[in-house]
């Protein structure tokens, strides 16, 4: 199957055309809460493709641990003790990170040329080196996702591993993952093998089972199966309906071609200045310096 | 695993009880949810806590830690009178037909033959009645009074589901719909598959824990079935080859077993184990032990092992007592032991008790430890603060360090849980002057072998004479070693039909245990393991997953001991004619026109035995069938009964409420210093039990960073209830006691830990992980084994690390 195109379909902060002579293929990661043991070898597996150390924390009362995510650690178990009914406990474990939505916030947000791209896959993968390390892409992202690194202040998260995607592999904690709770393939694909498991859990009793894959967000290339696709929140407040915060589109929308105005009359003026007043002369003694 | 783990995939419905398999056997769960995925198979979870393995079931049932005898009993109880049993099977392949001796009784909690003074039985009492023709009698209309079945079922009568209730505090509602769940793999085209571990070891009543749970599977016709069996999963990738090749201070390889001090003749050592069939026209496999012994003294001893020196009966030791772990720190505490030599082992973190056995090794004049890692147990003399306060000053032992290779550092084979052997080659160089174990055995073994031909010595023959045939003395190779617990020809061996015909030339490998002999003229280190590499070269290596009659048997995937055969008992998954009982999922058949048993395992028969001679499944056994009556094999007696832990939040035993004492087990061995130790409920009110998670292995990967990254600190898991009584929040810092020590520990408050009505009262549980300690990465904690009791199982002195009382407090 070829997974592997990485045409880029979106820039951040740049307006060149994509690439469409190729017809695209959307690959979507597939997380089955219901097949989920957090056993964390997905965890393990990232920090192991992607190098990743984080620190060696603490216990503060909970399994989840590292207890959240940081430039270091790109996906982190979240565990949610709930009675859905009374006197039925249940064990929700779902795998967290970043979702490859298909309108993402993040890019959208970003004001650095390049720093975030989303490929024609639909994966969205930020290239550091571009990063000013504004944090603008956190405020655009509605599932409070990417971190920004208190070592080189420029930010990270999952990258689908788009390095294996584009060699023909699947990402690393697909390939761990024991127990199948995690697939990865075509999109279509994949939401004709979560309809599968749905039906299943349905079977099972859970008659709110359901894949979640937000409109809100254009969908998403990372979607889960949930047991109770009704209350999404269960799953350590999974949003119900998420959307890219109003904050981007005012910065999309009106900030950011008035700025780019203040940017373009801050340039006509100097330009203006320069034809009136000529070069800046530069003192005899400076250049003695 | 009587059966696999590939093979649960067959099964309808996984009863995970005793063990917590997504926890602790991540990669083998898989299966489970194939059976899920692919049969609709129904997961069920019977646990104190509600485990990551019971966050994907259908139901999940909670249970007091130490009173699963009781639960099941009351399973037997229910499919008994309500008739859920598969008839056929119960009728024709265990000996519920027959008859007891009539001296054998039960009352008040105690079978007959007791001994009080000894805390054992004399259980003579214990067996069939024979008749004239040398054979048990049977009753097959299973009426007569005295016959298995009834005794059976009156034994259990007492087992009611209120009694369930009060004993395990399970909600009588969740125990009925646990038994109803279970009583529909009764049908002869269900099988259930019961996965348990350490949840039932590490009891004082484990092995009978265990023995419940196989009657349930025999009254239901699981036991030989695809995706049935009782299906032990083995903690450590190769502890099932540990007990397999016989490492058990009791046990020669293959469960060939020494001989105690009493058997000074060799063939009176020999009869007693080679037993004749107490059935007519059954196998007992057994009768050949004698070739598995002789065989074995071969590939020990080569040409000094001769018919007229009993094959050196006389040079193996001769036990006076069991010499598991807990006698050994008993005796070492006692200043009988001078040296002891831990190889891959951390005693201090992983027997129980750690203050007595940190005292003891303290008696030591010198421990060796041989481990990749740097072990709690090499710094048990060294101050690490409040985790290990000793004072370094007052203890003399001397200790050695030899570094070792880790399991990626070597070639060889592993044991998985369902008997698979397969090979494994070297990933990687070991660091530094690590060596392989081999090495450092060998090592030891020729300089000691020096000594002896230079100095002489009180009894030097066995050391002088072991085979020692290695190309490199100093470092036998794996290769050499498997070819020797395979077996060889020593001389031409024939076909016993046709003396002419010679099956195996002198010097090649054999093909399996059928073919070793009792003359001399074959050597096996390991029966069972015969045919693992025979000519046709190293069977464990091979890696063909092929499933031609896609049941996930892949007989050319590595090599299953005993003779390939991945499905123990394998014959019962067909009715008395030959036919399987469930037509879906064949396993073996009788194939009249080929007359032999042909299909997709090797069947656990003589293949070309036909249906009509009458021989039963259950070849090993003398009866020919299963038990359900345990004769004389058990500490505790016949047929399981419920006794509480050593440490009990009840005054009394429920079922016997009248007798102090069978409070707890009567059989379990206690050392008299010890039973000061245990804690009452009145000073340590909960119910405490230890396990791993799935982050850590034991006390190994707290020294890799990524492990100590998922899950870096110590903790306990308390109850919410609990919690608000003692005014813990979760992230707390507790302190939990027991009579012997405490730890101190974050508290993780949950939902999943529930408090139950035992007995009429609310009781709460503790559960406490065991992977930390005061080396490695992770951050330092206290070993778990401070709080746990010095007390074994009556029959394999596992020591009760599931159930125990403690106190907790806030710090």
């Amino acid at each position: 199957m070829a997974l592997q195109s990485l045409d880029i379909k979106a820039r951040s902060a740049t307006t060149t055309p994509p690439p469409r002579a190729r017809d695209p293929i959307h690959v979507a990661k597939l997380i089955d809460i219901s097949k989920c043991i957090g056993c964390k070898a997905c965890q393990v597996a990232c920090m192991e493709w992607n190098d990743l150390r984080d620190e060696v924390g603490t216990n503060a009362g909970t399994y989840d641990n590292p207890r959240d995510l940081t430039a270091q650690s790109w996906t982190v178990m979240r565990f949610s003790e709930v009675e859905v009914e009374q006197g039925r406990l249940e064990w929700l474990i779902r795998k967290d990170g970043c979702m490859h939505c298909e309108d993402p916030g993040c890019l959208k947000a970003c004001p650095a040329p390049g720093a975030i791209v989303q490929s024609v896959n639909g994966i969205v993968d930020f290239h550091q080196e571009h990063c000013i390390g504004c944090g603008y892409c956190i405020t655009g992202c509605p599932f409070d996702i990417p971190r920004l690194s208190k070592k080189d202040s420029k930010v990270y998260k999952c990258t689908l591993c788009s390095d294996r995607v584009a060699v023909g592999m699947e990402p690393a904690c697909i390939k761990t993952c024991p127990t199948g709770a995690l697939v990865f393939g075509t999109k279509g694909d994949m939401i004709r093998h979560a309809e599968g498991r749905i039906a299943d859990l349905k079977e099972r009793g859970y008659a709110n089972a359901a894949l979640y894959n937000p409109e809100g967000v254009g969908g998403t290339h990372v979607m889960y199966v949930l047991q109770h696709g009704d209350k999404p929140e269960l799953y350590a407040n999974l949003p119900k309906d998420p959307h890219i915060s109003p904050l981007v589109s005012l910065w999309k929308g009106i900030a950011k071609p008035l700025m780019s105005l203040g940017i373009g009359l801050a340039v006509f003026a100097g330009f203006f200045h320069f034809v009136t007043a000529g070069p800046k002369e530069v003192e005899e003694e400076e250049k003695a310096d | 695993m009587t059966n696999h783990w590939v093979d649960i995939k067959n099964t309808d419905l996984v009863l995970i009880m005793g063990g917590n398999a997504a926890e602790a056997h991540p990669c083998g769960f898989k299966w489970v949810t194939e059976a899920k995925a692919h049969r609709k198979a129904r997961l069920v979870v019977v646990d104190p806590r509600f485990t990551r393995s019971a966050a994907v079931s259908d139901y999940y049932a909670p249970i007091r830690a130490g009173s699963d005898i009781a639960f099941l009993g009351g399973v037997i109880n229910y499919l008994l009178t309500h008739d859920k049993i598969h008839h056929e099977y119960v009728k024709n392949y265990t000996d519920s037909s027959f008859l007891v001796k009539d001296e054998f009784s039960f009352e008040n909690g105690l079978f007959s033959g007791y001994d009080p003074e000894k805390r054992s039985y004399d259980r003579s009492s214990w067996g069939y009645q024979i008749g004239e023709d040398g054979y048990a009698r049977v009753d097959p209309t299973l009426q007569h009074p005295r016959c298995v079945f009834q005794l059976m079922k009156a034994h259990y009568s007492r087992y009611t589901p209120e009694m369930v209730s009060t004993v395990c505090g399970t909600p009588q509602a969740a125990f009925l719909k646990v038994c109803e769940t279970i009583a529909e793999t009764s049908a002869a085209d269900k099988t259930m598959t019961i996965m348990y571990a350490l949840g039932w070891t590490q009891h004082s009543v484990g092995s009978q824990m265990i023995r419940t749970g196989a009657m349930v599977q025999l009254l239901l016709g699981n036991i030989g079935a695809p995706g049935g069996g009782m299906n032990a999963l083995r903690g450590h990738s190769n502890i099932q080859g540990l007990t397999d090749l016989g490492l058990l201070s009791d046990l020669l390889p293959g469960y060939l077993t020494l001989p105690r001090d009493a058997e000074q003749n060799f063939g009176a050592y020999i009869d007693k184990r080679a037993s004749k069939p107490l059935r007519p026209g059954q196998l007992s496999y057994w009768q050949n032990y004698n070739k598995f012994h002789v065989s074995l003294m071969k590939a020990w001893f080569g040409d000094a092992a001769s018919a007229e020196n009993n094959w050196c009966y006389d040079w193996l030791p001769k036990m006076d007592k069991g010499y598991d772990l807990l006698q050994v720190f008993e005796d070492m505490g006692q200043g009988k032991v001078n040296g002891y030599v831990c190889q891959g082992f951390n005693p201090l973190g992983s027997a129980p008790c750690k203050v007595k056995v940190s005292n003891s090794l303290s008696k030591l004049k010198f421990l060796v430890i041989v481990d990749p890692l740097a072990t709690e147990t090499s710094e048990f003399w060294q101050n690490h603060g409040e985790y290990n306060d000793v004072d370094p000053t007052k203890i003399q032992t001397e200790v050695f360090r030899l570094p070792s290779t880790c399991f990626a550092e070597e070639d060889g084979s592993l044991i998985n849980s369902g008997r698979w052997m397969q090979w494994h080659w070297k990933g990687a160089e070991p660091p530094g002057d690590a060596k392989g174990d081999q090495e450092i055995m060998a090592g030891i073994f020729l300089r000691i072998r020096a000594l002896y031909q230079k100095e002489g010595g009180a009894f030097p023959d066995p050391i002088l004479n072991l085979t020692w045939k290695h190309k490199v003395p100093s470092s036998p190779a794996p290769e050499e070693l498997a070819r020797e617990f395979s077996g060889k020809a020593l001389k031409d061996v024939t076909d016993p039909k046709d003396p002419t015909r010679v099956l195996v030339k002198a010097g090649e490998q054999l093909n399996g245990f059928g073919e070793l002999r009792d003359d001399g003229s074959t050597s096996c280190g390991c029966w069972i393991f015969s045919g693992a590499w025979s000519e046709k070269g190293n069977l464990m290596a091979r890696r063909d997953n092929a499933d031609p009659f896609g049941i996930g048997q892949t007989l050319n995937w590595a090599f299953a001991w005993p003779a390939n055969r991945r499905i123990l008992y394998n014959r019962a998954s067909c009715d008395p004619s030959g036919k399987p009982y469930d037509p879906a999922r064949k396993l073996i058949a009788w194939d009249a026109g080929a007359g032999k048993w042909t299909g997709a395992d090797v069947p656990d028969f003589v293949a070309d035995s036909a249906p009509e001679n009458g021989m039963n499944p259950f070849i090993m056994n003398p009866e020919g069938v299963a038990r359900f009556f345990a004769v004389d094999k058990m500490a505790e007696g016949p047929f399981p009964e419920h006794y509480e832990p050593f440490e009990t939040p009840l005054a009394a035993n429920p079922l016997s409420p009248g007798n102090p004492m069978v409070r707890s087990s009567p059989a379990a061995r206690v050392f008299k210093d010890d039973w000061a130790t245990f804690g009452k409920a009145d000073k340590f009110p909960f119910v405490a039990t230890t396990y791993r998670l799935t982050e850590h292995f034991h006390f190994w990967t707290k020294h890799a960073r990524l492990n100590a990254i998922t899950q870096p600190e110590q903790f306990v898991e308390i109850g919410e209830e609990l919690a608000k009584a003692k005014g813990i929040k979760a992230g707390d810092h507790v302190r939990v006691k027991s009579n012997r020590g405490h730890i101190v520990a974050v508290a993780v408050v949950t939902k999943r830990i529930m408090s139950l009505n035992v007995n009429g009262k609310r009781t709460h549980t503790v559960g406490i992980p065991l992977h930390w300690g005061f080396m490695g990465l992770a951050k330092n904690g206290y070993l778990t084994n401070t709080l746990t009791p010095f007390v074994g199982d009556g029959n394999t002195q596992t020591p009760e690390f599931k159930a125990f009382l403690v106190d907790v407090e806030k710090v």
